[in-house]
């Protein structure tokens, strides 16, 4: 079968049919930074891309590796490939109009300011525990007027129900349990895991659609 | 009387946000504070004094993404 690429109407009315021209507008403007591409910032990427989120900037440092593929959006022809260039591959399969910005670097103090200057929500995806507290009160410090969302807590398989989303302060937002980190036999798992990320991609959702409460 | 992480908690005052910090033995490196709404930067911890009446939450990050 010979592939037809459609083109920016038929996505854009496809999309308009789904969601309304007028909160199809407001998705097609927003701009979200997901910083982390893994189980959370891969299944986060692939929700805001299916409702045609605009503008995403993806960052990541990493290669995939053959242990992600348990819970992250990646096939087996992407290992050893950057996550930053596998993951934009696939969400140009999705939708190839959307406007995707990566840069392969491991996020700093330094780096901080440079990097989030042009998004309006960021979304911090890490895995470890430093890297998320520095994303978080760098940009509480440096962008102060920026929406972010967080997560903290997702491992294991217990209830799917202790995952919650919080707001700490007017414009940080953070997801997941708070306590569950992953230890041997209570690893981070597809199912669990997707529902963390999907409570930052709700909530990202709303905020590009103007609802703040949670 | 000061709430931290939603309980109140009768601190001996006067104590820093750092004080504190020290003697629940937080990794300092994994957390965010908000103290009354807002959120605390790091450099601040070491002279911020906690009051009576204050509302801080300390926000621990556990690993997992």
């Amino acid at each position: 079968m010979t592939e037809q690429k459609l083109t920016r109407e038929q996505i854009n009315a496809a999309l308009n049919e789904r969601h309304s021209p007028r909160i199809q507008s407001l998705l097609s403007k927003g701009n979200v930074a997901i910083a982390g591409l893994g189980g959370l910032g891969s299944n986060i990427a692939y929700s805001l891309a299916r409702i045609g989120v605009g503008h995403l900037h993806l960052i990541d440092f990493d290669v995939v590796d053959i242990t992600n593929l348990n819970r992250q959006q990646y096939f087996t022809r992407h290992i050893g490939l950057y996550k930053t260039d596998a993951l934009k591959s696939l969400l140009l399969d999705i939708n190839p109009y959307l406007d995707i910005h990566t840069d392969c670097v491991k996020v700093t103090e330094e780096n901080l300011a440079d990097l989030f200057r042009e998004n309006d929500i960021i979304c911090e995806a890490f895995d470890n525990p430093e890297a998320k507290a520095m994303l978080v009160n760098g940009i509480l410090e440096h962008f102060p007027e920026k929406k972010l969302v967080s997560a903290s807590g997702m491992a294991g398989y217990e209830s799917s129900n202790t995952i919650r989303t919080r707001r700490i302060t007017k414009n940080f937002y953070l997801c997941g349990d708070q306590v569950t980190e992953p230890s041997r036999g209570n690893g981070l798992m597809a199912p669990r895991v997707a529902i963390c990320a999907s409570h930052e991609a709700n909530m990202i959702t709303r905020l590009i659609l103007g609802e703040e409460d949670i | 009387m000061v709430t931290i992480n939603g309980r109140e908690t009768v601190l001996e005052l006067p104590m820093t946000v750092s004080d504190y910090l020290a003697q629940k033995q937080y990794q300092i490196n994994r957390i965010a504070i908000e103290l009354n709404g807002e959120i605390l930067p790091k450099y601040q911890y070491s002279d911020t004094m906690l009051k009576d009446g204050d509302s801080m939450e300390i926000v621990s990050f556990v690993g997992g993404g």
